[in-house]
């Protein structure tokens, strides 16, 4: 059980205080697939970070089982947007790298490593370098890099963010087989609506300045999820609406105060995306 | 061109073809070879000595700030005297030319290879190091696991930068200081007005300076810099 509880962050720029994430709780169970849903710059990767213990909370606490979250642990390993690979290691390295820590013998080292690999269909590039392969790869590798580690919760910042569409799609779908396979909890922070209606059982959504969760949805539809079902056809619709007044107020903030958006000019993409923020 | 003029007698410009002779009875009777060994020796002993001691100095300023706006931006002010200008402190202190000419050489590239390593630690992109410490690496591991292979970009530019100094400073130590060479060989064949020598050992020294440049630096930096990422690759 992963318990965030009455977490505020504040960043101190340049002498400014900026509030980016005010009074958030939340509790997941284990083996929830949990989806951080909001605009970009609304405090998701802040949250996600203090989760997994590279950013100290202003406010509150972030339990773990019931321990304090003090710094990164081996038992929340993250994903980022960018592979994050270690350039000058081969892939095989790369997904070792975590693993030779926790005292294993090199040969079950190796061995971990590359059944995990297999999992993501990359036992032909074990020698590779992260610069031979494509992003979708280089993704794929994070992903057994965070898995072999065997986490309680795998963390994962936009982890498809960067991929093209074709890319994207497939390794939705393989993600969603890896959680049915592991039963993981998994805190999954996304900007694009369908990702998040396609791969959760449930989905926060935020809002912005300061960020704070204005929804908190179930998501009931079977897996394997298809893309067409209409129950998440529903969701996603429902969940424009709520974030088009998020979306308007920062609109609103940034651009003329007259601004407004009527929802058939909507400029969402056919991805329906909340910009392409990072 | 020049030579065809005739301006100057050939005693101040010799032609292409004394020249290349010199440079072939030079190898022929084994006095550039020993030269050569000679210089190259300094030039390693005090290249290395650069390296390590640049190495050591750029790692300390950049882990610590008072390290840095101390010994920081003292390097920064010395890496703008030319290393010969230590040669007579130099003299002074360990009486021996031989000594004295690897100390300047390694003043040479001591401060560049710092200021390179400092810079290249400074930029170790930061998800690579938050990467790491959510898979339970910290302290030292970290460093040398992490920070240190992340910076090998700038280590490698970093040295290609001290070798080059350090060759310059061991041919202007050498034209000043004692011992066997290609410096000081340079020197005598001005001595005793033998203006071929000085240019067949001029040919010399520009050959071996781009040669170590493009076929070693050049090389190490491009395949680093590509494996690193920071380089497309070329048609693959
Ligand atoms: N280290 C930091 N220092 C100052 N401001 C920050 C820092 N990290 C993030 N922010 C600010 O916090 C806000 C939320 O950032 P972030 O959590 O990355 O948003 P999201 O992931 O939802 O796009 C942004 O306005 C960003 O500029
Ligand atoms: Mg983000």
């Amino acid at each position: 059980m992963l318990e965030i509880i009455q977490v505020g962050k504040t960043f101190t720029k340049n002498q400014k205080d900026l509030e980016v994430l005010f009074n958030i709780n939340l509790r997941v169970p284990e083996g929830e697939f949990i989806s951080l849903l909001g605009p970009s710059g609304c405090g998701k990767s802040t949250l996600l970070n203090m989760v997994a213990g590279l950013d100290k909370p202003s406010s509150g606490t972030i339990t773990i089982s019931g321990k304090h979250v003090t710094g990164p642990g081996t038992d929340r390993v993250v994903v980022f947007q960018e592979a994050a690979l270690f350039p000058w290691l081969t892939v095989l390295d790369n997904v070792c790298f975590g693993l030779k820590r926790l005292g294993l013998s090199k040969t079950e080292t190796k061995q971990k490593a590359s059944m995990t690999l297999k999992k993501v269909h990359l036992s032909k590039f074990l020698q590779a370098y992260p610069h031979e392969l494509s992003g979708g790869m280089r993704q794929r590798v994070a992903i057994a890099r965070a898995l072999v580690m065997d986490p309680q919760i795998l963390l994962m910042d936009e982890p498809f963010g960067a991929l093209d569409e074709q890319t994207r799609l497939m390794l939705q779908k393989e993600l969603e087989d890896i959680y049915l396979e592991t039963k993981k909890t998994i805190l999954f922070v996304t900007h694009n609506i369908r990702e998040a209606v396609l791969l959760s059982d449930r989905i926060i959504v935020l809002g912005t300045r300061p960020g704070r969760i204005i929804k908190d949805l179930r998501v009931r539809a079977a897996r394997p999820r298809q893309h067409n079902d209409s129950n998440l056809i529903y969701l996603e619709n429902k969940i424009m609406d709520i974030l088009q007044v998020e979306i308007e107020k920062v609109a609103k903030e940034e651009l003329d105060d007259d601004y407004t958006l009527t929802k058939d000019s909507f400029p969402w993409d056919p991805d329906r995306d909340l910009g392409s923020g990072i | 061109m020049v030579f065809r003029l005739q301006i100057w007698p050939d005693l101040f410009f010799p032609s292409p073809i004394t020249v290349a002779e010199t440079l072939i009875n030079g190898f022929q009777d084994g006095s550039f070879t020993l030269a050569l060994a000679v210089s190259f020796r300094r030039l390693l002993i005090g290249f290395t000595l650069a390296v390590f001691g640049g190495t050591l100095l750029g790692i300390l300023t950049a882990s610590f700030t008072w390290a840095d706006e101390t010994i920081g931006s003292l390097i920064l002010s010395l890496q703008s005297v030319p290393s010969i200008v230590w040669l007579p402190l130099a003299l002074l202190w360990f009486k021996m030319g031989e000594a004295a000419i690897i100390f300047v050489v390694t003043i040479g590239g001591t401060w560049s290879m710092a200021l390179s390593v400092a810079s290249g630690i400074k930029n170790v992109p930061v998800i690579l190091v938050r990467a790491a410490r959510t898979m339970g690496a910290s302290g030292l591991p970290l460093f040398t696991e992490v920070i240190i292979p992340a910076s090998v970009p700038h280590l490698i530019t970093g040295m290609r930068l001290a070798w080059a100094f350090s060759w310059r400073a061991l041919m202007a130590g050498e034209l000043i200081g004692t011992g066997k060479g290609l410096g000081q060989m340079l020197m005598w064949g001005r001595d005793f007005g033998n203006m071929s020598l000085v240019l067949a050992i001029m040919i010399l020294i520009a050959v071996i300076g781009s040669v170590t440049d493009n076929l070693i630096f050049k090389r190490l930096e491009i395949t680093v810099l590509r494996r690193w990422g920071q380089l497309p690759d070329s048609a693959s």
